[in-house]
């Protein structure tokens, strides 16, 4: 299973690789076996059913997929005896859905095995096209979440508790040294991890992290919003591993691997960075200390920055700018670039909208299966009334009759259950999509906030420079020199330099973000027409089989009920 | 009813036409709204096919409305009493105002399967107030129906009833009879508790069928919007996606449709017979009720002649001079008795027999319903099927290109 099959199912043999992981990973896998009765429950309980029955079809289905760490898990035969007549409309149906991830809108998007090119959940391919090398696979689990105490320097004892899970790795790219292991993290160090890789990846689609969401804590239920945060983690660290610049950072390496509190960045902490440049500005303000930007310090956005006196000469710009009194010294001019903003703004817009209406047709499914049970169940409850009250034999016929059209809608609200948790699985795609036009205006308010700084630089500098000329001019009219005013020069010239220093380094930085951009446009465009195309695909496919099924269904009852069948009809 | 029988059977003995066989047929068609605001109504045409010689012509047809149909329901159960009288649509005070097409075209059907059925019963259809419904103009008809609309649609000699039953009742709990006499025999509770129990579980079934209609609607909706969602979203893409995208939107707009026809034929063929069945049996609970009257009419009347007879021996054996009237008094009293018991015997007969009847005919019209409905899903699920199919060609030429 492992690298040797790297050919892309293309039609909708959907079946997940991940199979055999979650079979020997997740603990959890082994109820999805213990009753496939009980997995005709109710799609909001967890969704082992679907794996369960999907993973005997494709058993059934396909001979590529290796059998010796399965088969002793999968039963032999299909557990629905009444699917096997539907043998081949199957093949076009079922996709897994992981038992990890429960939620209707969980997806299973985080499978990031690069290595197996199966044409089939909408993130693996994003995965093969990213991934050059499909040997590099970077798996992430999270899992047993435990409540720690914060050792106290807290005045009151014992106030500060906090959940912790474990992050387990599988990996075999070099950097890491090593394949496995695994370290305890709290969402505090998740947040680090974000803003860290926000800063050194200025300019990249990041994709963004699980929200703190404060008052959600205090509404869900404790258990819940552990799980539910648990898989929001996953989620989250699959999609970065699942990113290829991301996946090979230091930041992301450091976080996986090294135990211990994580290291803050120089600039990490918000309100010791907002301190500090208090403290720096009065000095700044009277002239003292030198007011420049270190070449270094401009690499960072002025937003997060400690240097206030930086954030207002670049708000101070910015308005300069918006009020287009005088032309900007450097503007946006890629054309290429502002015309693919529009497009993306269009294609979220409509994105957006199209999510929603994916949502209410899921739930309609979901109603209309529901509703064929309760039909089923009422009918169920006829059948056996007039069994029991049966005086002649008319009442036992209408009774079998009964009794067949309570199975078949029973059978039928299974068959839409099924249909739904496809559905909702193929649909996220549209959600997942969106998660990732915020990483892209991210990116975009990046590139900004650099070209933001470089004028912001460039303005300074040809204001230091009107200063220097205008002293020049009123120091040549004394004969002799002005002392003062040549040491006011020497230094206005030294700050000159240091702020040309500056700017250089950071239209270094512009370019770079620029570029950024661009590559991951590329990347973005790619991923997201295969993504989509397996979505169109995974819904088609789902329908199809659904349909089928139920079609099957439906003419065995109408063959069954034929004799009542009046001339005209 | 016995020169009707005879007029059947001769026609059945002379040859005149090769059609020999009395037949009655009914058709309900063409309702027209009349009336404006609150006065509104709905008139039926009424169009009576026969070759019975009470009825006029081969063809006769006449204007009805929703009242006239209430009128020749109440006057059967009246006239016919233990004969399961066929269901009417119901009244629905708050929908006539609506009177969509749909609501219509239901009540159309249910009319029409009601007279249809009248038409048919061996008993009702002899009935002399089918022959006016049939028949008479409209004038004769509204005159019949006014009559109707006494005090609570009581006749005198029903309110003389009412009173002695409550007579009867409270010198009961005078007595400390309480309980109201009913029969116990083991085949009467058996079929009562069958009737009750079994409006319960057919009303559950229908209001499940009713739901399922609406689900399909909704669910039709939410494709059409889906689809017009995804069209949009695939004229952000160029070439073959985006093409890919709109021929998905323009599937799930089509199915759309489907849905909502199969809705309407999902309304008329499941649920309407499902509902049609509960209207049975509401209307077999009525005539459950005129039984138990019946029966509580015997049983008095058999106790009175009793103590009327015990009294009469006790006169005779004094040598009273009421001797005589008391005996005209007891001989009246045992002739009612004895009508009273008849009366409830014929009722108990009728009933065994249309029960009978009832359940085959039950069983032949659910299997109907059933056939439709597997026959309708089986035709959404196939074209849904095949409008997603064809589908799939076209993703598969996408991701090659």
């Amino acid at each position: 299973m492992m690298g040797s099959e790297n050919q892309a199912f293309e039609h909708g043999a959907h079946t997940s690789e991940e199979m055999s992981y979650l079979l020997v990973d997740d603990p959890l896998t082994s109820k999805s076996y213990a009753s496939y009765r009980s997995a005709m429950s109710t799609l909001s309980e967890s969704c082992h059913h679907p794996l369960s029955r999907s993973i005997a079809t494709t058993e059934d289905r396909d001979p590529l997929l290796s059998p010796p760490q399965d088969s002793n898990q999968v039963s032999p035969s299909s557990p629905d005896n009444h699917d096997s007549h539907y043998g081949n409309s199957d093949y076009y149906s079922d996709l897994i859905i992981s038992p990890l991830e429960e939620s209707n809108y969980a997806t299973a998007n985080g499978m990031d095995t690069p290595k197996l090119k199966w044409q089939n959940s909408s993130s693996l391919s994003r995965l093969e096209s990213s991934n050059s090398s499909i040997l590099e696979y970077l798996k992430i689990t999270v899992s047993n979440p435990q409540k720690e105490h914060e050792s106290s320097n807290s005045i009151v004892p014992g106030s500060n508790t906090y959940v912790t899970y474990l992050i387990s790795t599988k990996t075999n790219m070099w950097g890491f040294g090593g394949s496995e292991f695994s370290v305890r993290r709290r969402f505090k160090d998740v947040v680090t991890l974000a803003d860290r890789l926000a800063e050194s990846y200025r300019g990249f689609f990041i994709p963004p992290r699980p929200d703190k969401s404060v008052v959600e804590s205090q509404v869900m239920h404790k258990q819940e919003f552990v799980e539910h945060r648990r898989v929001a983690l996953e989620k989250y660290l699959r999609r970065l591993a699942a990113h290829p610049v991301i996946k090979k950072s230091n930041e992301l390496r450091v976080f996986l691997q090294v135990p211990g509190k994580l290291p803050l960045s120089p600039s990490a902490d918000v309100a010791s960075r907002v301190l500090d440049g208090a403290v720096k500005l009065p000095k700044q303000l009277l002239g003292d200390s030198r007011s420049v930007l270190a070449p270094h310090e401009v690499v960072q956005p002025a937003k997060e920055g400690r240097d206030l006196l930086r954030l207002f000469k670049e708000l101070k710009q910015s308005v300069t700018n918006d009020w287009g009194s005088s032309r900007p010294p450097l503007v946006e001019e890629d054309k290429e670039f502002l015309d693919k903003k529009e497009m993306l703004h269009d294609f979220e817009q409509h994105l957006s909208h199209a999510s929603k209406q994916a949502e209410v047709l899921v739930k309609e499914q979901q109603d209309i299966g529901n509703t064929m049970g309760e039909l089923g169940l009422a009918f169920i409850k006829l059948t056996k009334f007039e069994n029991e009250n049966a005086v002649s034999g008319t009442h036992s016929v209408r009774a079998a009759d009964m009794k067949n059209v309570a199975t078949a809608a029973i059978k039928a609200s299974r068959i839409y259950r099924e249909l739904n948790a496809k559905s909702v699985k193929t649909l996220d795609t549209l959600h997942d999509h969106l998660g990732s036009m915020l990483a892209v205006h991210n990116a975009f308010s990046d590139r900004s906030g650099a070209l933001l700084t470089v004028q912001t630089l460039l303005s300074e500098i040809s204001s230091l420079q009107s200063k220097i000329g205008k002293l020049e001019t009123a120091s040549s009219n004394v004969f002799g020199g002005d002392k003062s005013r040549s040491h006011k020069l020497k230094e206005l010239k030294e700050i000159v330099r240091v702020t040309e220093d500056a700017k250089n380094v950071a239209i270094r930085e512009y370019e770079q973000i620029k570029d950024n951009n661009r590559s991951e446009l590329d990347r973005l465009e790619r991923q997201k027409r295969t993504d989509l195309l397996n979505m169109l695909k995974g819904f088609v496919n789902a329908q199809v089989s659904c349909a089928e099924k139920l079609g099957c269904l439906w003419v065995k009852l109408a063959e069954d009920t034929g004799r009542y069948a009046t001339k005209s009809s | 009813m016995q020169q009707n029988q005879q007029s059947l059977s001769g026609l059945s003995q002379s040859p005149r036409s090769p059609q020999s066989e009395p037949f009655l047929s009914v058709s309900v068609i063409d309702p027209v709204k009349l009336g404006n605001g609150v006065q509104a109504y709905i008139s039926y045409r009424v169009i009576t096919k026969t070759n019975l010689p009470d009825y006029q012509g081969p063809e006769k047809i006449v204007i009805r409305r929703y009242s006239d149909f209430v009128w020749l329901r109440d006057r059967l159960f009246e006239m016919y009493k233990g004969i399961f009288i066929p269901p009417l649509p119901e009244k629905s005070a708050v929908e006539k105002f609506r009177f969509s097409a749909e609501f219509i075209e239901m009540r159309r059907q249910a009319l029409d399967i009601f007279v249809n059925r009248v038409a048919s019963h061996h008993e009702l259809r002899q009935s002399d107030d089918l022959r006016l419904f049939l028949q008479a103009d409209e004038e004769t008809m509204e005159r019949a129906r006014a009559q109707e609309m006494v005090i609570f649609k009581k006749k005198p000699a029903d309110l003389m009833q009412i009173f002695k039953d409550m007579q009867a009742k409270v010198s009961d709990v005078v007595l400390g009879k309480e309980k109201p006499v009913e029969e116990s025999t083991p085949e009467y509770e058996k079929m009562k508790h069958y009737i009750f129990e079994l409006e319960d579980h057919l009303s559950e079934a229908q209001k499940h069928a009713f739901r399922l209609v609406k689900r399909h609607r909704e669910l039709g909706q939410s494709l059409s919007d889906f689809g017009k969602a995804v069209k949009l979203l695939g004229a952000c893409e160029e070439d073959a996606l985006g093409k890919a995208f709109s021929e998905l939107g323009g599937r799930s707009e089509a199915l759309s449709t489907k849905l909502q026809i199969e809705a309407h034929h999902l309304l008329m063929n499941f649920e309407e017979p499902l509902k049609d069945y509960v209207r049975a049996v509401q209307s077999i609970k009525a005539t459950i009720a005129e039984r138990a009257n019946a029966f509580r009419q015997h049983c008095e009347l058999a106790e009175t002649v009793k103590l009327k007879e015990i009294n009469l021996d006790k006169l005779m054996l004094t040598r009273s001079e009421r001797v005589g009237e008391a005996e005209i008094e007891y001989r009246e009293l045992k002739a009612e008795s004895e009508e009273a018991t008849k009366r409830f015997e014929t009722i108990t007969r009728l009933m065994n027999d249309e029960m009978a009847r009832f359940q085959e005919q039950k069983t032949l019209d659910m299997g109907l319903a059933f056939h439709e409905f597997a026959k309708g899903q089986a035709h959404l699920a196939n074209d849904i099927a095949d409008a997603w199919r064809s589908l799939i060609p076209k993703l598969e030429a996408c991701s090659s290109s």
